[in-house]
């Protein structure tokens, strides 16, 4: 590569950025691992502290994936069929519905929460309840679902290929089980990846709808950063960083494929 | 099967009269192909029969003694070969071909049985495991075929099936669709707005314009003894002689043409092919333009009607631009067509 | 036919969802904030209290700053990414985009790791830096998450591009610098304006990072949460939030109409 004085402005730019992202991260890590992160890792390391994050919050981590699971679930449930309407019902109204739901994308978790909280607070089993958590989630995770898959379907040739299954003899829903949902798989598979990573790092709406004896693994690490000491924290963050940065990176990959067919 | 259709219209909720009152016969086993330029309603028609689109009020669609107007498409038992051949991308050559056997819960050996045989008159053993994606452009237009006549459909829609081509390719599948489409011996309706692919491959020609069928008929009645202008323009591009009709002769502005007693008051067509070169000819006229096609020649001639009259010439030779010549037309090769008030354009 | 009525049942699930937990709790939320002793003047409270004002004005400030840096970073290292193959490319790329859907909280606590009392910075430098719980924390935490939005966007608008434009000027003999600024700056703005759009609107909506920082400063969503949960004046809360919804829905759809596809993720 050839050196000249802008590229070596733009390099040191890309460099600084990417050691503002990386270093605190790489920190937290370390931090998790040392006996002692005030004396550094001269201290010695150690999994005595995630150790105790496992003793301490093994049950939010399990909630978190619980959520993630079922979150996953209702949005393939809800988001692909109503994907799949929306690209067979090119009208108003389902510009105007998808541009409803949508809402999630633009508006704020905290108003959402408010929302949710001030309509069914008063409702005792459900408020307490995993499923008043996973409401929020689904409401946060089922646009990109659906948005994902809704890309895929308008790529392709979908009505040409619906007509060509029902001279065939399938009917809608042979048709849609057939040849709609397999040829959506790329954007189904970006979208589920999506919901996932979302939902496990959800924070903003479950701050708000969760209760004391209901704690996902983002509330637990507000808690942990709140009140324990560093190391565990950080050990804590160490553990989230685990679970998040694979289904990132899987993610990142399925949405490039996606996105390759809608081009 | 016969295939009936009696007053089938198509009024698209935005007003376009896409097909005006049409009623059509297919004989079993024939081979009917619908011809007419882009838009005038042949798709509209073709996905009326599969049942894809609704015909207006009135309408009725009938196969053999069944009136299916009212059928859902996937009950009808159609097999339809689409414009851009819609395969499913999802599959392999094999599962796209046994697809109408499978949603038809076609028990497993038979299901096999039968797609090896369709994969066989179409040529495509070779490809049966490969994913659709990995196809060329015939290849899919036979899979296409391939999976339409598996499920042994009643009628066969083939929605111009070789325009996705391109031309070299195009013309050499044209007899090879042909062929397969003998071999099926199902009644079939062919859509094409390629004159040459409709004389080439129909028992009987329909000719539309404008959402009005024109002519229907043998592919040689068409050529000889069309019903109207647009037809005799359609197939085969007859050129208009306007001139003034004698007794027994036409007066054109390039000499007189004899031509039968009976033809009475009418407009006289000609076409290229049957416009000669000849040294005694009644007609003359100054060569314009001279172009080579491989075969023949295609001369364009002047001052012998009002516009340029081509005439294919097959000689080893042609003579220059700007050379005089003198032309033969023999009366058997003219067509007449009742007078229209109008010349037609 | 029977294959509309299919369709209409595919899209029925999202609709009785999306009216129970979405159109429902929306109207509740508009409906609360009317229900103090103000009525509906509690939105004119909201531009006649001086706390409510500035924290209005701080948020939009500082999301209007993190908007424009993060616009900057990114288009330079989005560019330089883009346009360069090195190694190392690789890792830098997942560097810079694997933050992507870090929650806010998360984010606030690399801050503290940064600049917070037992932060880097505090440690290695000899003046003693904290940053972390004040403006700047805030800032930095927002730009965090703003940056690898901004970057995936800039460069998938840059594959984009039509190469051929850039070879004729550089045929026509135009410098680098003149082909940024004529040719590719143009040619990304309305996926700039996109990008910087869904980054104001998401630093103006953040909570985690305000909250795990535990800041004195005043943003929107932390006064929101403090109406609602200390003092518990819930109508406030619901208006605050009804202006902070409308706010940036309205941002995005307008930003939305320069340009299609973006990438939204967390917060
Ligand atoms: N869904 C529709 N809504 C409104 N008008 C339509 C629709 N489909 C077709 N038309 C119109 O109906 C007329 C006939 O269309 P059709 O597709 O049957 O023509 P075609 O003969 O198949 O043409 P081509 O050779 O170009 O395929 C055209 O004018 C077309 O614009
Ligand atoms: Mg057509």
């Amino acid at each position: 590569m050839h050196m000249t004085m802008p590229r070596v402005l733009q390099l040191a730019v890309t460099l600084l950025t990417a050691a503002f992202l990386i270093v605190p991260a790489i920190q937290s890590v370390l931090a998790g691992l040392t006996v002692n992160y005030f004396r550094g890792i001269s201290s010695g390391l150690t999994l005595k502290w995630l150790g105790q994050v496992w003793e301490l919050y093994a049950g939010s981590i399990a909630l978190s994936m619980w959520l993630a699971v079922t979150c996953l679930a209702v949005t393939l449930v809800i988001g692909v069929p109503a994907a799949y309407a929306l690209a067979k019902s090119p009208g108003r109204m389902s510009r105007v519905l998808e541009e409803f739901i949508s809402l999630p994308l633009a508006v704020p978790g905290l108003a959402l929460a408010l929302a949710l909280l001030q309509l069914y607070g008063s409702m005792q089993g459900f408020r307490t309840s995993w499923l008043f958590i996973l409401v929020g989630h689904v409401l946060y995770t089922l646009p990109f679902m659906v948005r994902s898959v809704l890309a895929v379907l308008m790529a392709m040739d979908l009505r040409s290929l619906e007509e060509s299954a029902a001279t065939l003899g399938a009917s809608s829903w042979t048709r849609f089980r057939t040849v709609v949902v397999p040829n959506a798989m790329p954007g189904i598979l970006a979208g589920a990846l999506t919901v996932v990573t979302l939902s496990i790092g959800e924070f903003n709406l479950t701050w708000m709808l969760h209760t004391p004896y209901l704690k996902t693994l983002p509330v637990g690490l507000a808690d942990s950063y709140a009140s324990m000491r560093l190391e565990i924290a950080s050990a804590y963050t160490l553990v989230f960083f685990v679970m998040i940065v694979p289904l990132l990176m899987a993610m990142q990959w399925a949405t490039d494929r996606a996105q390759r067919i809608t081009r | 099967m016969t295939l009936t259709i009696t007053n089938a219209s198509k009024t698209y909720p935005d007003g376009t009269r896409a097909l005006r009152p049409t009623s059509l016969t297919v004989g079993p086993g024939e081979i009917l192909s619908l011809l007419g330029p882009s838009g005038c309603g042949k798709t509209t028609l073709l996905r009326i029969i599969a049942g894809l689109e609704r015909p207006d009020p009135g309408s009725e669609v009938r196969f053999g003694d069944e009136d299916v107007t009212r059928l859902a498409v996937e009950r009808r038992n159609v097999g339809m070969v689409f414009q851009s051949y819609a395969l499913f991308p999802n599959m392999s050559v094999c599962a796209n071909i046994g697809y109408g056997l499978k949603v038809r819960k076609v028990p497993a050996a038979e299901l096999t049985r039968r797609v090896d045989e369709v994969l066989a008159l179409c040529r495509l053993e070779d490809h049966a495991e490969r994913p659709v994606t990995a196809l060329s452009g015939g290849q899919r237009q036979r899979v296409a075929l391939a999976r339409a006549v598996a499920p042994r459909p009643r009628i066969l829609l083939l929605d111009e099936p070789l325009s996705a081509l391109d031309a070299a390719l195009r013309d050499s599948l044209r007899d090879e669709l042909a062929a397969m489409l003998r071999q099926f011996d199902i009644t079939a309706v062919f859509v094409t707005h390629d004159q040459s692919e409709a004389l080439a491959i129909a028992d009987r020609i329909a000719v539309m314009s404008d959402g009005v069928m024109q002519q229907i008929g043998k592919p040689e009645e068409l050529y000889r003894s069309p019903a109207s202008a647009f037809v005799a323009r359609f197939i085969g591009n007859a050129m208009p002689l306007p001139g003034r009709m004698e007794p027994g002769r036409l007066v054109l502005k390039g000499g007189v043409l004899p031509v039968p007693e009976a033809a009475g008051r009418s407009d006289v067509y000609v076409r290229a092919e049957d416009i000669h070169l000849d040294e005694d000819g009644p007609l003359q006229g100054t060569l314009e333009t001279v172009s080579f096609s491989g075969g023949h020649y295609r001369l364009g001639i002047r001052d012998v009607v009002e516009d340029t009259l081509f005439a294919t010439h097959p000689g080893r030779q042609a003579p220059a631009p700007g050379d005089r010549v003198r032309l033969r037309i023999s009366p058997d090769d003219l067509v007449f067509l009742p007078q229209s008030g109008h010349m037609p354009e | 036919m029977t294959n509309r009525i299919f369709v209409a049942l595919c899209l029925l699930p999202l609709a009785v969802f999306s009216m129970a937990f979405l159109a429902l709790p929306i109207v509740r939320l508009v409906q609360a904030s009317g229900e103090s002793a103000e009525g509906w003047g509690i939105y004119l409270q909201i531009l006649q209290t001086p706390r409510y004002l500035q924290t209005l004005l701080q948020t939009v400030l500082v999301s209007f700053a993190v908007a424009l840096t993060a616009l900057a970073i990114s288009t330079t290292a989005g560019l330089f990414l883009a346009r360069n193959r090195f190694p190392g490319r690789g890792a830098l790329l997942s560097i810079l985009t694997l933050p992507l859907a870090f929650p806010g909280v998360v984010i606030g606590f690399l801050i503290i790791l940064l600049g917070g009392r037992q932060g880097l910075f505090n440690t290695l430098l000899p003046g003693h830096v904290v940053f972390a719980y004040s403006l700047t924390g805030l800032f930095l935490g927002y730009l965090y998450f703003s940056i690898p939005r901004v970057l995936l966007t800039v460069m998938a608008a840059t594959e984009k591009l039509d190469p051929s434009l850039e070879e004729a000027a550089r045929t026509l003999g135009a410098s680098p610098w003149r082909i940024v600024v004529d040719v590719i700056l143009p040619g990304l703005a309305p996926s700039l304006v996109a990008a910087g759009a869904i980054a104001f609107a998401t630093a103006m909506g953040a909570f985690g990072t305000a909250f795990t920082l535990a800041t004195d400063i005043d943003v929107l969503p932390m006064v929101i949460y403090t109406e609602f949960t200390l003092s518990a004046n819930i109508a406030m809360a619901s208006a605050l939030s009804v202006v902070l919804g409308l706010a940036t829905w309205i941002l995005l759809l307008v930003a939305r109409s320069f340009a299609g596809t973006t990438v939204a993720a967390g917060g």
